[in-house]
């Protein structure tokens, strides 16, 4: 009993610490895939993990008006994305926290992080702060919503709100064809988008001054803050991949039970899925230009529509759709 | 009866601080520790009455001949007691700092401690005589604190506009009480309780509760009023008006709707689910484009009566369906959000009143960077700001994951027109949810953070010792009831099931005893105290760890600002530049906004110059069209007072004809 609790314990652990490990190489693969696409050499796979050794070892420059939330920020704000990235199951769905936040905490503890770093945008007292912070809160008026409905409609699917068990019952009964489920996925992938700041809602490597948002609110960090930062940033689109394949690609996924054996598979068959969907992510990038900022309602309320209709698919049919 | 007659001896207590205060002008200094100790008192008992659930009933021979005063305190009444004697309380502490020089004024503390006592006075009254009573001294008593300060135009308006629409309300609750009396004429609760309504009675009743409670609760469309009342009363007063007479209005439709009207029908669902998220959405939206401190407060306050009307249409939704469980869960959420909304809005309104105090401004534009020049008030204000925006781990959150989960159930209501309703309001919930947090960053953002604008915002300094503890220990309410929310359901569980039929699971059924469980453990559970523990946890993790291995050293220096930083402070992003990514969203939509911008002729160095109209269909439609008939109507009638003997003789004459003709055909 206390060694089965002592193995759950470390599953857990590993699942946080797998999550703050891969995350830098998924972005690696995003920026390798966009640059060979466009016929670059492109940086290392490894990019992501010097890039933070680099800001780490580097000074940090405070501006002379930012105040201790200035400081704090970054590092809350990476607590609030690793808890959240290490509660959305990756390699097993039965850890043993897993019951400690559902969907709608997991999208409110994201709101959290969010809400911060859109505080710490605007601390300084810099325009450029103050314009990315505006954005941002715009983007996720409409990004936040539907993020909800989708989870709401998956968990009316799944007849639960934990994580878990939604993943566990996508494991259980293979996915069929379903309007509303396929609507969630749309959405779902273009919230992520929206969330992450990646093309066609921001552009992640854009300085670009009247265009970036999520590169604006950080623009006054430096060092090890910027590191925190960029760290949240890359363990947040590991997050919504780990969710896409969590919901819509479960397969290898170890169930509640499963031993070291299932693990394994689970890690190998996570690990594969969360690097292709990074390298999906490079080649939908290359292919499709950044939006201006108005017309960003458009795009994300697509999502929020699509989301919306699923859930009235759902409310209508009793509940009864996965 | 002892608790029931300390109650009694704490009423009297503000009676005679108000009466004392009236009487001499150093008594002024005399009213805030009585009220504080009236409110401890009248806390006590309630307290004590909602954990025995003991009910304490009295009669006194006052009031009406014959029938005298019923007073009764149940566990209802004792809940709303708590949430009101906590903000009479958290309001007097703050106001121990008041200077006794310049703040108190006749005119406003001896109101003070008679509208605490006539809130108290709502929640015990038994018959409907005593609640229509009490209910009227409250709406005098705060429309005479927001007429305090009569020489400002605005707050003439406000208070003028807030007469009419309590004399609005208060008819309709009239209507609704007499509905429900019947022609019996019952008007006791007892007696009314006693027998259920004819469904044709109960639509009228219910819809006199709603436009009665709604209009003092600010639902939209009988919101108008509020945020021009609440912010122009006295900042504490604001705090009681906000965090708690709205509570008085919520009591007031629970105990018609939930325990005077009988069982309910499904369709009495529909009117607050669908008014209230009409509420939620456009009071937020009103909010992020208002550029007062207060009066954006004052908005919130809207959306958060909104969010508390879904709940309680959600639960009659389900216990009209027989579907008990999912009624406490939508019952507990609406009381823990009465409870969590009455602790953050109080302390966002002190920290206003703070704001004021020390700047003189409540325009955002005027604020920044008070977080350096008032540090404790900036902390307590920003733990106020994460909790209204129902953020986890604080106590908002809570009461807006059980409203979730109470959606989330929906799909088992048989109604076809419900089942639509519900995902639509689910939507809604959703939309608020993000534009609150949205909300509440433009806010804090303008006032707390980025550099002062103006010098009053510069030379600002931080609030006395009693406001600092009145904020402070709100502040740790927020954030004790986002840790407890699991308890706290758990005592609120005897009073739920009364009135849901169910209750949420048992606290310690789920896996640790901080778990709120919604339906049972495999199905929802949130575990503020353990994600908390978590994201400490990681948070020091990488403290020390980033400390260890990154260099530590730091330097101060201007602002990079890509290269361009400005010196000026004009420069920053203020609230209004804010808003207008929203307003172009939203704004076109809700309230037809648009921006012209209007440049000066090649070769004029004026200034260009960019106009906003916003037009408010609300008050078009409810207010001023109404308004604007009733006026044409008098200067029609106006000719009738000038008409000749001759012509009066004859309208006289046909009226005669007229009523005797009546009487003849009706005998």
């Amino acid at each position: 009993m206390t060694r089965d609790l002592i193995v759950q314990f470390l599953a857990q652990g590993a699942q946080m610490f797998l999550v703050l490990l891969l995350a830098p190489l998924a972005v690696g693969v995003t920026r390798r895939v966009k640059a060979r696409l466009t016929r670059r050499q492109g940086a290392p796979l490894i990019q992501g993990y010097l890039d933070i050794a680099k800001l780490l070892r580097k000074e940090s420059v405070l501006a002379e008006s930012a105040s201790w939330l200035f400081r704090t920020a970054p590092y809350l704000i990476f607590a609030l994305t690793w808890v959240a990235a290490a509660l959305v199951p990756s390699f097993a769905s039965g850890l043993m926290f897993n019951w400690a936040a559902d969907v709608v905490a997991l999208v409110a503890l994201l709101g959290a992080a969010r809400a911060l770093l859109a505080l710490a945008g605007m601390d300084v007292g810099t325009s450029f702060g103050g314009i990315g912070s505006s954005r941002e809160m715009m983007i996720a008026t409409l990004a936040e919503p539907a993020m909800m409905l989708i989870v709401l409609t998956l968990a009316i699917a799944a007849g639960t709100t934990r994580l878990a068990g939604v993943a566990d019952h996508f494991i259980a009964e293979p996915l069929a064809v379903r309007v509303s489920l396929a609507l969630s996925l749309g959405a779902l992938v273009i919230v992520a988008l929206a969330e992450n700041a990646r093309i066609p809602v921001d552009n992640p490597v854009t300085h670009l001054e009247l265009t970036m948002v999520h590169e604006a609110m950080v623009l006054e960090y430096s060092g090890r803050h910027l590191a925190l930062i960029e760290a949240a940033s890359m363990l947040k689109l590991t997050l919504y991949l780990s969710l896409l394949i969590c919901l819509f690609a479960p397969f290898g996924m170890a169930p509640a039970s499963a031993g070291l054996v299932g693990w394994t598979v689970g890690l190998v068959a996570w690990t594969a899925k969360l690097l292709l969907g990074a390298a999906l992510l490079g080649v939908w990038e290359v292919s499709i230009a950044k939006m201006r900022v108005f017309r960003l309602p458009d795009f994300v309320g697509v999502a929020f529509v699509f989301a919306f209709i699923a859930i009235l698919l759902a409310y209508l049919s009793g509940g009864d759709i996965g | 009866m002892p608790a029931l007659y300390a109650s009694g001896a704490a009423l009297a207590v503000l009676a005679g601080a108000a009466g004392l205060a009236i009487l001499t002008r150093g008594a002024l200094r005399l009213v805030y520790p009585l009220a504080i100790l009236a409110a401890l008192v009248l806390g006590a008992v309630d307290l004590h009455v909602l954990l025995t659930g003991v009910v304490l009933t009295d009669s006194l021979p006052i009031g009406l001949p014959t029938i005298g005063l019923r007073l009764r305190l149940d566990s209802l009444s004792a809940f709303f007691g708590v949430v009101i004697n906590g903000g009479v309380l958290a309001a007097s502490v703050y106001s121990l700092g008041l200077d006794h020089e310049k703040d108190l004024t006749p005119r406003v503390e001896p109101l003070f401690p008679l509208f605490a006592a006539a809130m108290n006075l709502v929640l015990l009254a038994d018959d409907a005589y005593g609640f229509l009573f009490s209910w009227e001294l409250m709406s005098l008593s705060s429309w005479a604190l927001v007429v305090a300060r009569h020489t400002d135009p605005e707050s003439r308006r406000a208070s003028h506009l807030y007469l009419v629409m309590a004399v609005i309300g208060t008819t309709a609750l009239l209507f609704a009480f007499g509905g429900l009396a019947g022609p019996a004429g019952g008007y006791s609760f007892d007696t009314i309780r006693a027998h259920a309504a004819q469904p044709a009675i109960a639509a009228l009743v219910l819809a006199a509760a709603l436009i009665g409670c709604g209009s003092k609760g600010g639902l939209i469309p009988l919101h108008a009023w509020l945020p021009l009342a609440h912010p122009a009363a006295p900042s504490h007063v604001s705090a009681l008006m906000s965090g708690v007479m709205t509570k008085v209005a919520i009591y007031g439709f629970v105990r018609i709707a939930f325990d005077l009207l009988g069982p309910p029908a499904w369709w009495w669902a529909l009117p607050p689910i669908v008014l209230g998220a009409i509420t939620a959405v456009l009071g937020l939206l009103y909010a992020v484009l208002d550029r007062d401190l207060k009066r954006v407060l004052a908005y919130s306050t809207i959306e958060n009566v909104g969010l508390i009307f879904v709940a309680l249409g959600l639960a009659l939704a389900f216990r009209a369906n027989g579907f008990a469980q999912a009624a406490a869960v939508a019952l507990t959420a609406a009381l823990l959000h009465v409870l969590n909304h009455s602790w953050f809005k109080s302390l966002l309104f002190l920290g206003a009143g703070a704001v004021l105090h020390a700047t003189g401004r409540r325009d955002l534009d005027g604020l920044g960077g008070l977080i350096r020049t008032m540090p404790r008030t900036a902390i307590f204000f920003l733990v106020g700001a994460l909790a209204i925006s129902a953020l986890p781990p604080l106590n908002g959150f809570v009461s807006e994951w059980l409203l979730f989960q109470s959606v989330l159930a929906g799909p088992m209501l048989p109604q076809a027109s419900l089942r639509f309703a519900v995902p639509a309001i689910g939507a809604m919930l959703a939309l608020a949810a993000a534009l609150a947090a949205a909300c509440f960053v433009r806010v804090y953002g303008t006032a707390f953070l980025g550099r002062p604008r103006t010098v009053e915002a510069a030379r600002a300094h931080d609030v006395p010792l009693a406001q600092q503890v009145a904020m402070g220990a709100l502040a740790l309410l927020c954030i004790l009831g986002g840790l407890l929310g699991a308890p706290l359901a758990s005592v609120l569980a005897p009073l739920v099931r009364t009135f849901s039929g169910g209750m949420l699971p048992a606290s310690g059924s789920g896996p640790t005893p901080f778990s709120l469980v919604a339906f049972d453990s495999a199905r929802s559970v949130y575990d503020a105290a353990v994600i908390a523990l978590f994201v400490a946890i990681a948070s020091l993790v990488t403290l020390v760890v980033v400390h260890r291995v990154s260099e530590r050293r730091t330097r101060r220096g201007p602002a990079w600002d890509c290269g361009f930083p400005d010196p000026s402070p004009v420069t920053q992003y203020t609230a209004s530049s804010f808003a207008q990514p929203l307003r172009r969203v939203y704004g076109t939509v809700a309230f037809s906004a648009r921006e012209t911008v209007t440049m000066p002729p090649p070769g004029d160095r004026g200034t260009a110059r960019l106009q906003v109209s916003l037009v408010d269909y609300l008050w078009r439609v409810f207010y001023a069209a109404p308004g604007g008939a009733v006026l044409r109507l008098a200067e029609r009638l106006n000719m009738l007072q000038f008409l000749t003997i001759r012509r009066y003789l004859v309208l006289m004459f046909a009226a005669l004809v007229i009523l005797l003709s009546i009487a003849a055909v009706t005998t």
